[in-house]
């Protein structure tokens, strides 16, 4: 076979193979939509979820994601980013630094459920701060270090050394050059992996039902004070997340219409991974824009 | 811009420890809450009891959780929540000093063995039952239904439901091992999905999607387990470590009293223990309760 | 003091700026790594119980073949044999990996060498978004289409490994895609230009020269999507059955050490023997998971490019 040939062949190949990833995701996009959409409606995000008779909505479930959400990477995010940082340019190749990334890997591979024992063992019952939002985002805190921390680092390591040696001619210090420097530049990349945790987060389940936990009670969205117990931003209340109510509809709820919402908190679900991707893709080239003064 | 990473860094960390203690401060503001833990199948009575609870003794807050029997009773054991839910008697769990717990019953619930639709079989006999769960009969044909290949599903390794089916169901012999799933939710789904497939599960699961089946003529109904008629029930028991005080005193009492008793828990599908015309005990000795007292 | 003397002795501004920003980035590191060892010492000190505390020997609980911790076996001694588990999790884990790294290589060659364009406006979100999708929503359409489907075609009652590879290749796809364009994207431009001038086609180019360069990258790309299906509970667990059986064939049903141990820890009492078996089941996902780690530091030690 001459070159050019197998060039063409796999060309068409790799053509085929993307097409058909496209092809999958369409596929579970269209059908998660066609299931859900008809469900949802204005009243079913903004009411409150019933637990045994039907009409229930998915409002305070949907504002507990964001917030967990918001407050798990308001945790991980800082302390990521110092990791993904220090491994990309402190780090000197021996085996401190071997066992370091291996454990940074490991943390990764735990299945969520032990995270949420851990959580629940350590957060909820050792510190008491009971079911709470807190609990979670501490736990979710865990499960997310890892990943965010990779991604930051692949996202520094790919600019180009030459960006760091510019830096340095000018006699910056090497913690200048990579907060003035390279960081900027790799805004683009960290923001991707930054809304990839932030898909993880939203959709997980397993390690939330024991720090978080499965109740999502009554919420008074007049009062923002974060002490009161009632408050919407109280971050030691309980807070069923969007994930964690479709996986207790199915698997305890005896609500009439228990399949019609998890179709509904489903596709709601995905809309607002969908929501927040293009959100953070647009703000991410704007803030490029303007960290850069590139136009 | 140069402070960028720092300030973010510091600004990140402050923001949470504010958050931390404008949290513990609520902690020790609102003490009039209580914490519940346990059995999945309990928690949507408990919770629609708690919510009820909520509005009418404002600024009272009974927090339920589930997690499971097996979570409930240790919690409650280690005195980590107010009340620990649980399906079985805390004598039958493995690991539990059920001497210290006190046991507050505060329903019945029964279990009926549940098939596909298209098995067509409509009863069976108990002798029928342990073989085609022991996996001594594998076809319906064999029971005058279809010709279809049994499939089993058993809900996980000591789940209350499995236990009291293999006690009561199945005369203490447990069942063969098979497919197994940890809610009745997704039970339910597969065995209305899976052709020749049975299972079993709560009377208030049960809907359109499976059919329950008759042991030896006898019918799941509520009348049957009020009678003893049908076997397969059990206590939805709450526990206390220790007798229950204050607000998790008047919650349990509010959980027994008519009101709940009568309108909650049996629109939920469970059998007020009010209605109960017998006691049974851990070891399984059957009481009559003499009725009109 | 002498103003210059004194600026010559004392740090300088950027000096310590830098010195500020080292403990910064240590302290992150330290405390990711604290974390790591507060979860291996729980979960150890709790899986290591069964064989101290309850008196299992290590050989019965690898290589038992019947798992029933509640009951005692014919001699007396727990039902705690780990063998369907371990080997259930193995054949998820291996065979999803196996259908998904060329997939997962395939697109991101095509994002990043054949059609960037392409690549950044429609698959990148594609990829971003297949993440997104929680493991619950996969579970489910796991259990209403893939089930059914692997049922009509293969036989059986649809429930086994083979759902469970279907379930999980979709899932670990996104993650082991991206890593992989992070790690296409890191190859320095001149390897490609070189490569391009020395006559080679694009193919050429991208399988002697790209790939070769990509290899320790994409390696760390299918651990760490490994890793993922060796560690997800909820959507294997719905369709891959939980029978705690040796798996005799792909359309069986069987079960993974993840699934065992989430259906049963809400069941079991903290303490007891049921309970510490499952935590041993966690031990092994963490050891396990440290193993794959080593063997493929070492493939990538001896792939790179020197």
């Amino acid at each position: 076979m001459n070159p050019k040939k197998a060039d063409k062949i796999a060309t068409s190949i790799l053509y085929g193979i993307a097409g058909f990833v496209v092809l999958v995701l369409a596929a579970l996009l269209g059908y998660i939509l066609v299931r859900g959409l008809p469900h949802v409606s204005w009243q079913f995000l903004t009411t409150p979820a019933k637990s045994f008779s039907s009409g229930g909505g998915v409002g305070i479930q949907l504002f507990n994601s964001f917030y967990l959400l918001l407050l798990t990477l308001l945790i991980s995010f800082p302390i990521s980013l110092g990791a993904g940082i220090w491994l990309s340019e402190y780090a000197k190749n021996n085996w401190v630094t071997t066992v370091i990334r291996t454990s940074v890997e490991i943390l990764s591979s735990l299945p969520s459920v032990v995270v949420g024992l851990f959580g629940f063992l350590i957060f909820v019952v050792q510190f008491n701060f009971g079911f709470s939002i807190l609990s979670g985002a501490l736990a979710l805190t865990f499960f997310n270090l890892p990943l965010l921390t990779r991604s930051i680092e692949e996202s520094l390591r790919a600019i180009p050394y030459s960006q760091r040696e510019a830096g340095f001619s000018l006699g910056l210090s090497r913690w200048e050059t990579v907060t003035r420097v390279v960081v900027p530049d790799a805004v683009p990349g960290i923001l991707t992996g930054v809304i990839l945790s932030a898909g993880r987060i939203f959709g997980e389940a397993a390690a939330l039902i024991y720090t978080a936990g499965q109740s999502a009670p009554a919420l008074d969205f007049t009062n923002w004070n974060p002490a009161n117990i009632a408050s919407p931003l109280n971050p030691m209340r309980p807070a069923e997340t969007l994930a964690v109510h479709i996986w207790k509809i199915n698997s305890e709820g005896i609500m009439p219409d228990a399949s019609a919402v998890s179709a509904g908190a489903s596709a709601v679900l995905i809309i607002a991974v969908l929501l927040f991707n293009f959100l953070a893709r647009f703000g991410g080239k704007a803030l490029y824009r303007k960290i850069t003064s590139s136009k | 811009m140069m402070r960028k990473g720092p300030l973010v860094l510091v600004g990140g960390i402050l923001t949470v420890m504010l958050l931390v203690l404008s949290g513990c401060e609520t902690q020790s503001s609102s003490g009039k809450s209580i914490t519940i833990v346990g059995s999945t199948a309990l928690q949507p009575l408990v919770e629609a009891a708690g919510e009820q609870y909520g509005t009418e003794n404002v600024g009272v807050f009974v927090n339920v959780q589930g997690g499971g029997s097996g979570t409930g009773l240790s919690q409650v054991q280690e005195k980590a929540v107010s009340i620990g839910n649980s399906d079985v008697f805390a004598e039958e769990k493995k690991g539990i000093d059920a001497s210290k717990l006190v046991d507050h019953q505060v329903g019945v619930v029964g279990i009926t063995p549940v098939v596909n639709k298209d098995v067509g079989v409509k009863n069976v006999s108990k002798k029928q039952l342990i073989a085609i769960f022991t996996g001594k009969l594998t076809n319906w044909k064999q029971l005058g239904g279809e010709d279809l290949p049994i499939v089993l599903l058993n809900r996980a390794t000591g789940s209350g439901t499995r236990l009291t089916f293999e006690k009561w169901g199945l005369d203490g012999q447990q069942s063969k091992d098979a497919q197994e799933q940890d809610s009745t939710g997704m039970v339910r789904q597969i065995v209305g999905s899976t052709p020749g497939a049975i299972s079993y599960m709560a009377f208030s699961y049960v809907d359109k999607t499976v059919d329950s089946l008759s042991v030896d003529n006898v019918k799941p109904t509520e009348s049957n387990v009020a009678s003893n008629k049908w076997k397969i029930w059990s206590y939805e028991h709450m526990y206390t470590n220790g007798a229950p005080t204050g607000l998790t005193k008047q919650f349990l009492d509010y959980m027994t009293s008519d009101k709940i008793q009568k309108q909650v828990v049996s629109k939920l599908g469970y059998i007020p223990t009010t209605q109960m015309e017998v006691k049974r005990s851990v070891d399984g000795k059957i009481i009559a309760i003499k009725k009109g007292m | 003091m002498d103003p210059i003397r004194e600026s010559l002795l004392k740090k300088s501004k950027a000096s310590k700026l830098e010195m500020r920003g080292k403990i910064i980035t240590y302290f992150c590191i330290g405390l990711i790594v604290a974390i790591v060892l507060a979860i291996f010492y729980f979960v150890a000190s709790k899986g290591l119980a069964t064989f101290f505390t309850d008196k299992v020997s290590i050989k019965d609980f690898l290589l038992g073949k019947s798992w029933n911790p509640g009951t005692l076996d014919k001699s007396g001694k727990p039902e705690v044999g780990a063998l369907p588990m371990i080997s259930g999790s193995f054949f998820v884990t291996f065979l999803s990996a196996l259908i998904a790294t060329p997939f997962a290589i395939g697109t991101a060659i095509f994002m990043v060498e054949i059609s960037p364009n392409k690549g950044s406006r429609i698959l990148q979100p594609v990829t971003e978004l297949l993440v997104g999708i929680p493991s619950v929503v996969y579970g489910f359409i796991g259990l209403s289409v893939v089930v059914p489907f692997v049922r009509s075609i293969f036989g059986g009652t649809g429930f086994g490994i083979l759902s469970g590879t279907f379930v999980l290749f979709v899932m670990i796809l996104p993650t082991v895609t991206s890593m992989t364009v992070d790690t296409l994207k890191s190859v320095p431009r001149y390897y490609r230009e070189a490569s391009l001038a020395l006559g080679a086609t694009r193919w050429q180019t991208i399988y002697k020269v790209i790939l070769r360069a990509a290899t320790p990258g994409i390696m760390t790309a299918v651990v760490f999507g490994m890793a993922r299906a060796f560690g997800e509970a909820l959507a294997v667990q719905m369709v891959i059955g939980n029978a705690s059986l040796m798996p005799s064939s792909l359309i069986t049903p069987s079960s993974t050490l993840t699934s065992i141990l989430t259906m049963g820890i809400g069941n079991t009492v903290m303490g007891s023997l049921e309970n510490n078996a499952l935590w041993s089941l966690a031990l092994i996902l963490l050891l396990m998971s440290l193993f794959f780690n080593m063997v493929v530091r070492v493939i990538g030690k001896r792939g790179a490019l020197k």
